[in-house]
């Protein structure tokens, strides 16, 4: 399917979600929904770096934040419309993403996800230290109770995260099926093998942080709006971290349709036990199915499904089997 | 006159210990050289120094009328340099088939070739993979292969960068005596068709039929350069091999 048609089909569906939630007439659905979303892209986002190259991102936290931070400190200046307000989030966290990836990148495996958890305590100690955006008390962020044509201001925000989830889904769709979604599948691989195939490892690994970075800053940018009253624990909060990795391993790491699963099921989980039993066992939730899911299915619902119909991980995700003349043997 | 490859006083030491010293090298086009030596006489680092996996300390590497030190490793293949390693690494998740399609997409591309439209790039593929008999197993993934069908992939991916020499590292290792014969059918034919070749292979018969020179490497020592039955009975040699 080309992205174009992919890109509106996801728009279709995206509508058909805020239709349905309109129709329900109750604006808690779009104030979880906005989560749920908003989960969606950290956790596409995630999957870019950690998923399709392998390198596993502890930071998205401080990503995620850079978005929320650039939203404030801009809005202390001059307020802009959110979409302007995003798209700076994005670029703020991108170029952050890039300079982590430069610093980062020669590391591997473990001390590659303890450098970007290093890169969340400081930039969480520097937003604390820094009373521009409110500093350790908090920044509080009025956002308008209506705004036209949607009606109450939380429709708005819903959209926007609708916006954000389909442009990133599609992203990370495009990537899988390009030229670069191949560099990174073998830098997840095999780096020595991918450098020694003629593929440019440390560049495609920037373009892999700087991506995800961005798409992450783009999901807190907005989240001011949502929250009103930003301070840094809920901005840096450990649930950004552990549930934008948790949803891809859940999901599945290796197509763009495993974090989004992940993101759906596990937001949706949380969602239905914050109003049914207490927010604090959000984490707990996470806990015991990412221990479930490793040992269980560890390559995912995705992985599971491939299973169940026999089917080679390439033909789900978009990768083209080639037809030959011989006639194929059987595994 | 000026070889493909001239190595010229590689240095590489880890910490103390001396792995390569003043290693000089000259490979002209179309050549076939066997590299031989015991374990732990440097020729895995002389290769990982030529393409780039490791930075020599001293001395230098030209190819093809270019000065590699500094160049990373896929600059290197993409001039065209290519290996294949001692023990197979085939991109684990990718199919076989798209395994070739790495190096295609990303060293011949690079260069200019005119392997572009996916189709191209597909009938490239089975090409290749119909070349080294793997076409029957063009959508398998690599751990569903053989010892000497995971070679030949190795061989493959190589052969898809389109180089102009080609570094085979210890391709036969594990091999029975028919599928050594295998590979080394390969590797001749891909030598007709222009391909310099540089055999590092423990197993003598197959390095003595394949290889019109012969070096031998001891403790990061060149001690011997030449023709292969002169080498072999160079009195050095042996005792390299067998002792004293």
């Amino acid at each position: 399917m080309r992205s174009g048609l992919f890109l509106l089909i996801c728009l279709i569906v995206g509508g058909g979600v805020f239709a349905a939630a309109l129709a329900l007439g109750n604006d808690y659905y779009f104030f979880a929904g906005y989560v749920v979303l908003q989960y969606v892209v950290l956790a596409t986002a995630w999957n870019i770096l950690g998923g399709y190259c392998g390198y596993v991102n502890f930071g998205s936290a401080a990503f995620f934040a850079l978005g929320a931070y650039s939203t404030v400190a801009i809005h202390r200046l001059t307020p802009l419309p959110i979409p302007i307000l995003v798209a700076i989030g994005g670029i703020v966290s991108g170029f952050v993403g890039f300079g982590m990836g430069y610093l980062t990148l020669r590391l591997r495996g473990a001390f590659f996800a303890i450098a970007t958890l290093a890169l969340a305590v400081v930039l969480e100690t520097l937003i604390v230290n820094w009373d521009f955006v409110g500093g350790s008390r908090g920044a509080y962020i009025v956002r308008p109770e209506t705004i036209a044509p949607f009606g109450s201001y939380i429709k708005y925000l819903f959209m926007i995260m609708m916006l954000l989830a389909v442009g990133s889904v599609t992203i990370a769709r495009l990537i899988e099926r390009s030229r670069l979604g191949y560099g990174f599948a073998t830098i997840r691989d095999d780096e020595l093998a991918a450098e020694a195939s003629g593929v440019p490892t440390l560049r495609l690994k920037l373009i892999a942080t700087t991506i995800s970075g961005a798409l992450m800053g783009c999901a807190g940018a907005p989240f001011p709006y949502y929250i009103g009253y930003l301070q840094p624990s809920s901005a840096f909060g450990l649930d950004y971290a552990v549930n934008s990795i948790a949803m891809p391993l859940i999901g599945g790491t290796t197509s763009w349709v495993g974090p989004l699963i992940g993101a759906i099921l596990l937001g949706s989980l949380q969602q239905i036990a914050t109003v049914t039993i207490s927010s604090a066992v959000n984490l707990l939730i996470v806990g015991f199915l990412l221990v479930g899911f490793v040992i269980v299915a560890p390559n995912g619902i995705i992985g599971l499904v491939h299973k169940y119909l026999q089917h080679r991980p390439d033909d789900m995700v978009g990768r083209r089997r080639v037809s030959t003349d011989a006639p194929e043997v059987a595994p | 006159m000026t070889g493909l490859l001239e190595v010229d006083n590689l240095g590489k030491r880890f910490g103390g210990f001396v792995a390569l010293e003043s290693i000089s090298l000259s490979v002209r086009a179309g050549e076939r050289i066997g590299l031989i030596g015991p374990n732990g006489s440097g020729k895995s680092t002389l290769v990982n120094c030529i393409c780039g996996t490791l930075r020599n300390e001293a001395g230098s590497v030209n190819f093809d009328g270019h000065l590699l030190n500094g160049a990373t490793a896929h600059q290197r293949t993409r001039r065209g340099l290519a290996r294949t390693f001692q023990l197979p690494r085939p991109f684990a998740s990718l199919s076989v088939a798209d395994n070739l399609r790495i190096p295609l997409l990303y060293t011949v591309a690079a260069r200019g070739g005119s392997h572009r439209s996916a189709k191209d790039l597909e009938a490239r593929c089975i090409d290749l993979l119909r070349e080294v008999g793997l076409d029957n197993k063009a959508n398998r993934l690599p751990r569903e292969l053989t010892q000497v069908e995971m070679r030949k992939l190795e061989l493959a991916r190589a052969m898809a960068a389109e180089p102009k020499l080609l570094i085979a590292d210890e391709s036969m290792a594990g091999l029975t005596h028919s599928e050594v014969e295998e590979i080394l059918t390969l590797l001749k034919r891909l030598n007709e068709h222009g391909v310099t070749i540089i055999l590092i292979e423990h197993i003598m018969r197959a390095v003595m039929s394949f290889s019109q020179r012969l070096v031998v490497l001891v403790s990061g020592r060149k001690i011997a350069d030449g023709d292969p039955d002169t080498v072999v009975r160079d009195p050095e040699v042996e005792r390299a091999y067998l002792g004293q």
